[in-house]
């Protein structure tokens, strides 16, 4: 990995998720833990300005929660929702590209068609219309939302990779050794297409983290009792006009970074992995 | 090509109906609807009354039959909230969006395209690399902040744009429009630039990406070759071939613009479908949900079949059996 910008990526990526793990240690408070709240440090500014206290480094919301610390529970529910998602529709999309790919008929008609469908619906539109309906429960439901048309990115992804490697003369003499065909499927079909899935489980990791925030953006994703980006800069917006732009401007920086940095890690993935560009040294 | 267009049709149709289907099913089984319709504080003979008034009491399958015949007549019953038909609640909103969408899609495709092809010719210019990065932040910046972060800086800070509505609107027959005035243009602006933002970002990257493969391929040296000029080589000879991924994926992000223009109206107070549609998961008026859900699958299975048939146009290749 000699690319500056894969190279940032990846820290970036490793520094979100240690202090993801390590939240309730490099925090001064817990913001969801209702008895270390107290009224009376609501819309402290950042501790640089005029009022700012201690230790209350990027100041509080209308609720004294601390913005620093809710920050870093709030990228705790984003990469918990990212890495929940990207593991479950994964999955379960790359298990129906294989099939899709490897028996054809009837199974690959009815699968592509459904995923066609909920491909053109948007898993965005989708997950709004279902929280929308079923209310929002907690984090479990929101990564069901997600899940629902989300597996078709990687479905569609595989099932192209498989119809490729399929062709290949190590499929043909597998199957003249008289292999079955779960041996075919797993030691030598899955291993050889599954790299193009790569670069989706980075880009998709990127988009379900907007998502999330979006979809907590709107109140329809995680429930109030849960620290999130996107509810953070939902409840800022209502003090924009006050001049309190630390309530977004904090949490939005934040979202922003971990996204990027998920996306440079992708693009250097995606280049690295297609033999048409040719990289100039 | 004729067989294909009816087959295409066929398929929506049956997409309509499981639509439909789900829709009939949050509608008669999520909450209660008699209780809805009634009020809380009616008897149980008004209950009963409403009960039979709206044909509940009859096997499911009689109930579904009612729904479509009166959906195919553009009957989805009457807003809990206002009181009035929910269809023209919903229609009423239709222009604000369609203008808000179009405008959006329309500075998206030309400005992505555009800059796709300039950055694709010489993809390690200064300049170049830094709209590679503009595009980078595009599609790392959700939707939601976008509008936020606009409206932070162009209607609090600098006070140039306004922050939200419609503005002034002029009616022509039964549409609203928002064109014609300098205010509406005004109010027009960050919310277009928003909902554009990530779909030009995604467009200036597919296109620089498909004409740098292109640009590689053999026949593009041979046109060079030829001494044709340069604008027949880029845009006759390469584009046409790079454009085929992007109309794909223009095609299937109907269904996403629809999404993200709902977190739009949202935030600039768009008097749009979107924004209607929030207000109705806030304060659970499903007959207004369940009519937005069929709307927004007509017209993204409408929108799909219309961009499969301009395929053909794009890729002679392609020649629908």
């Amino acid at each position: 990995m000699h690319d500056p910008s894969a190279i940032v990526g990846s820290i970036i990526l490793l520094i979100f998720i240690l202090t993801a793990l390590l939240a309730p240690w490099i925090t001064p408070q817990n913001p969801y833990d209702l008895e270390k709240l107290t009224l009376e440090h609501f819309l402290t500014p950042p501790i640089w300005m005029e009022d700012g206290k201690a230790p209350f480094i990027l100041g509080t919301d209308d609720q004294g929660r601390d913005i620093y610390s809710t920050i870093i529970y709030g990228c705790r529910t984003s990469l918990t929702v990212g890495f929940g998602v990207v593991s479950i529709a994964g999955t379960f999309g790359v298990l129906i590209g294989l099939l899709a790919g490897y028996y054809g008929r009837w199974f690959d008609v009815v699968t592509m068609r459904l995923a066609d469908t909920l491909f053109s619906f948007s898993t965005t539109l989708i997950a709004i219309l279902f929280l929308g309906i079923f209310g929002r429960g907690n984090v479990l439901i929101v990564i069901v939302a997600i899940c629902i048309a989300d597996w078709v990115r990687y479905a569609r992804t595989m099932r192209g990779s498989v119809l490729e490697v399929k062709e290949e003369a190590y499929m043909m003499s597998g199957k003249a050794t008289g292999a079955g065909d779960f041996r075919l499927l797993v030691r030598h079909l899955l291993p050889n297409a599954i790299p193009p899935i790569f670069v989706v489980v980075a880009v998709d990791l990127a988009v379900v983290i907007m998502l999330e925030a979006t979809l907590s953006f709107l109140g329809v994703g995680v429930p109030l009792t849960e620290p999130s980006l996107g509810m953070m800069i939902s409840i800022g917006k209502n003090y924009i006009y006050a001049g309190m732009w630390w309530m977004i401007v904090f949490p939005g920086a934040a979202l922003i970074l971990l996204v990027i940095g998920i996306n440079l890690f992708a693009d250097w993935l995606r280049e690295e992995l297609n033999p048409k560009i040719q990289r100039k040294a | 090509m004729l067989t294909y267009i009816s087959r295409r049709l066929i398929q929506g149709l049956v997409v309509i109906l499981v639509a439909s289907m789900i829709c009939f099913l949050i509608f008669r089984y999520m909450g209660d609807p008699v209780i809805m319709m009634a009020g809380r504080y009616a008897t149980f003979q008004e209950q009963e009354e409403v009960r039979r008034l709206m044909g509940l009491d009859k096997p499911a399958y009689v109930q579904y039959a009612k729904f479509l015949w009166n959906a195919a007549h553009g009957n989805f019953g009457i807003s809990y909230v206002t009181r009035v038909p929910a269809l023209g609640l919903i229609l009423e909103r239709f222009p604000a969006t369609f203008e808000l969408a179009s405008t959006a899609v329309i500075m998206a495709f030309f400005l992505g395209v555009g800059l796709g092809v300039v950055t694709a010719l010489k993809p390690y210019a200064l300049r170049n690399r830094l709209i590679m990065a503009g595009s980078l932040g595009g599609i790392s910046i959700p939707t939601f902040l976008m509008g936020i972060l606009l409206i932070m800086t162009f209607a609090v800070y600098l006070g140039i744009l306004p922050p939200f509505g419609r503005g002034d609107t002029v009616r022509v027959s039964f549409w609203r429009t928002g064109f014609l005035t300098v205010d509406g243009i005004k109010h027009l602006i960050l919310p277009a630039t928003t909902l554009a933002m990530y779909q030009l970002a995604v467009l200036l990257r597919l296109t620089r990406a498909g004409m740098r493969e292109v640009l590689t391929e053999e026949y593009i040296k041979t046109a060079w070759s030829k001494g044709l000029p340069p604008m027949k080589v880029i845009f006759k000879h390469a584009l046409r071939n790079a454009m085929i991924p992007v109309v794909t994926i223009t095609g299937l992000q109907f269904g996403e613009l629809i999404a993200f223009s709902i977190v739009t109206e949202t935030i600039f107070q768009w008097p749009g479908m979107g924004n209607l549609l929030l207000t109705s998961i806030y304060e659970t008026d499903r007959p207004v949900i369940v009519i937005y859900i069929m709307l927004a699958a007509l017209i993204i299975i409408i929108l799909n079949i219309v961009v499969d048939i301009l395929y053909a146009f794009i890729n002679p290749k392609i020649r629908y059996e």
